[in-house]
């Protein structure tokens, strides 16, 4: 089976504090760390299980700069066989022009699966994948937590809200979003991301793909990033860990649970 | 004056809460703007629910096929899409629920109406729809306009607009139509829901809730948090990333995915407020969250805060109670 597999490489921002830029239409990114989108990162787990079982190829692709191919390396280590960075320049992008830009290089490919994580971390569109789909012409199923391919067919979970998961057949090819939890991502050391460094590696320019300057356009603006309102949020238990346990357990007692 | 539109979202017979949540907000835009609010439904034969949805609606669109009766996006897009060439709507709203998620985007390609995604509130400005929406998991907002057309797709997170108890009754008339005789082939055929949540702990039930999250670091400590919270006489339960690494099983997972719960006192230990999260504890009477993260959007939801490391006030709860 021939697998696709598209990822994103996101800034880490729990635990830190974010600050709105000048343009006031971004966060100051200098000095955090990026890492491989989780929802990607079990996609890529994913496709890798299914080489291994089916046979076949995995070819991951990025839209980004050459920092981003650090999670191209980093799939490749995982096992995927070679990677793709569209290099995009000074263009703005949003989710319609991205979907645009990989639709124009994936449907050159050959592949029986195009999987994608469910949502990136950062902006958290969710909507890359399935415009992806749509594109390409391909059946398609949004929060995927199981897949077994029978053939050109596939049984997927489907994650649905309450605890529910709905079955279904999927014909193939197709594209799924990869929810977390779908497997367990393997570790990936330095050394195997070094020796993954022989692997193909290719970087197009937008500018070359094909697409017209109209395909090149975006179809959402940011007009403005702020930090949330304040709000009068939680009370604030000071005090060292032995005050905090019996602030917390007065609590407890004025609420009404016995402990 | 233009037309609002909503996807009516359903399962099983019954209307999704997103539903009314969307007929609501969109209800408002309506009132503000002069617009007409027509809900759309596609659904099996003789739906129960119609109803429900008129009293919200100035018109309902019932496409009534039992072939309708599950979630298809295959068969939905290309009903959708035909009903918006008609009628080219000014907004149409989705939920971003798993079956809004699989829709939206691709009726957005088909439709050629540029997509916002997982909107939190919806703002008409000088007849420019805009969309606020959270990301970095809620650290940051942002205000997002689009690029002109005639129309335009929101879909809406879950929880962001509430429908007051009573409402003023609009009455819907109710407008059935047939498919189109030319469907595509449905490529993905459902086959049947199953419950992931059934296991031998009712988190829903308890009084006190002792949660723990990403932050309780590794495996080994689930067990510590096990025995803190059975020594305070509550139930263990989780969030999603603790399920994800197979930690615990799904059936102690709190949020959209998994329960929603309403214990007395709600314990969250390192857990940082993903909006899926705190969508399940809407119903807690008292939220305390202990976190190293001064900034975690929990904070912004609990009664009560500690930044701190969650372990040390663990530890402290044990001894406390060994005193006690």
């Amino acid at each position: 089976m021939d697998i696709i597999i598209c990822v994103k490489r996101i800034p880490m921002t729990q635990e830190v504090d974010l600050e709105i830029d000048d343009s006031g239409k971004d966060i100051k990114k200098d000095a955090l760390a990026y890492v491989v989108n989780d929802w990607d990162n079990y996609a890529i787990e994913e496709s890798v299980i299914l080489k291994e079982k089916l046979g076949g190829t995995v070819t991951v692709i990025t839209v980004g700069d050459e920092d981003d191919e650090d999670v191209l390396r980093r799939a490749l280590a995982m096992g995927a066989d070679k990677a793709i960075r569209i290099e995009p320049g000074e263009l703005e992008l949003d989710g319609f022009l991205i979907s645009n830009i990989l639709a124009q290089v994936i449907k050159g490919l050959e592949y029986d699966l195009v999987l994608t994580g469910v949502q990136a971390d950062d902006d958290n569109f969710g909507m890359v994948g399935i415009m992806l789909a749509e594109k390409l012409g391909l059946a398609h199923s949004a929060v995927v937590t199981g897949f077994e391919a029978e053939g050109s067919e596939a049984t997927i979970n489907v994650e649905l809200e309450g605890g529910l998961d709905e079955v279904s057949k999927i014909k193939l090819p197709a594209l799924l979003s990869i929810q977390t939890g779908i497997n367990e991502p393997r570790y990936v050391s330095i050394m195997g991301i070094r020796k993954a460094g022989k692997k193909e590696l290719n970087v197009v320019k937008v500018e070359d793909i094909g697409l017209s300057d109209e395909e090149l356009v975006r179809q959402t603006i940011i007009e403005e990033y702020f930090l949330p309102p304040e709000t009068e949020g939680a009370e604030m238990i000071e005090g060292d860990p032995s005050n905090v346990a019996e602030a917390i357990l007065r609590i407890l007692k004025e609420k009404g649970v016995s402990v | 004056m233009g037309e609002i539109l909503v996807v009516v979202e359903h399962r099983q017979g019954e209307v999704r809460d997103i539903t009314f949540e969307m007929l609501f907000k969109a209800g408002e835009l309506c009132k503000e703007f002069s617009h007409t609010l027509t809900a759309v439904v596609l659904g099996g034969k003789e739906e129960q629910f119609i109803d429900e949805v008129a009293k919200r609606s100035d018109n309902v669109i019932y496409y009534e096929d039992d072939r309708l009766k599950n979630f298809s996006a295959d068969l939905y897009k290309e009903v959708l899409n035909g009903l918006i060439e008609e009628t080219r709507p000014f907004i149409t709203l989705i939920g971003h629920s798993s079956w809004g998620m699989d829709l939206a985007p691709s009726l957005s390609i088909k439709t050629g109406y540029p997509l916002a995604t997982d909107c939190v509130d919806i703002l008409i400005e000088d007849g420019h729809p805009k969309v606020i929406r959270q990301i970095y998991s809620g650290k940051v907002f942002s205000k997002m306009s689009f690029k002109e057309s005639d129309g335009y797709i929101v879909t809406v997170r879950p929880g962001s607009f509430q429908p007051p108890e009573t409402i003023e009754e609009k009455n819907g008339g109710v407008i059935k139509k047939d498919l189109p005789g030319d469907l595509p082939e449905m490529r993905k055929k459902f086959i049947e829901f199953i419950d992931s949540g059934a296991g031998d702990v009712d988190i829903t039930q308890a009084d006190l809730l002792v949660s723990v999250g990403r932050g309780i670091g590794e495996a080994e400590n689930v067990q510590a948090m096990k025995e803190l919270a059975e020594r305070m006489g509550g139930v263990l339960a989780c969030s999603r990333p603790v399920v994800d690494k197979n930690w615990l099983p799904k059936y102690y997972q709190v949020g959209t995915s998994g329960k929603s719960v309403k214990p007395k006192v709600y314990l969250a230990f390192g857990i940082s407020g993903a909006f899926q999260h705190l969508a399940g504890i809407t119903g807690a009477g008292t939220v305390i969250a202990i976190n190293k993260d001064k900034k975690a959007p929990i904070f912004r939801v609990a009664d009560y805060g500690v930044v701190d490391d969650l372990f040390k006030v663990a530890d402290a709860l044990k001894e406390q109670l060994k005193e006690g």
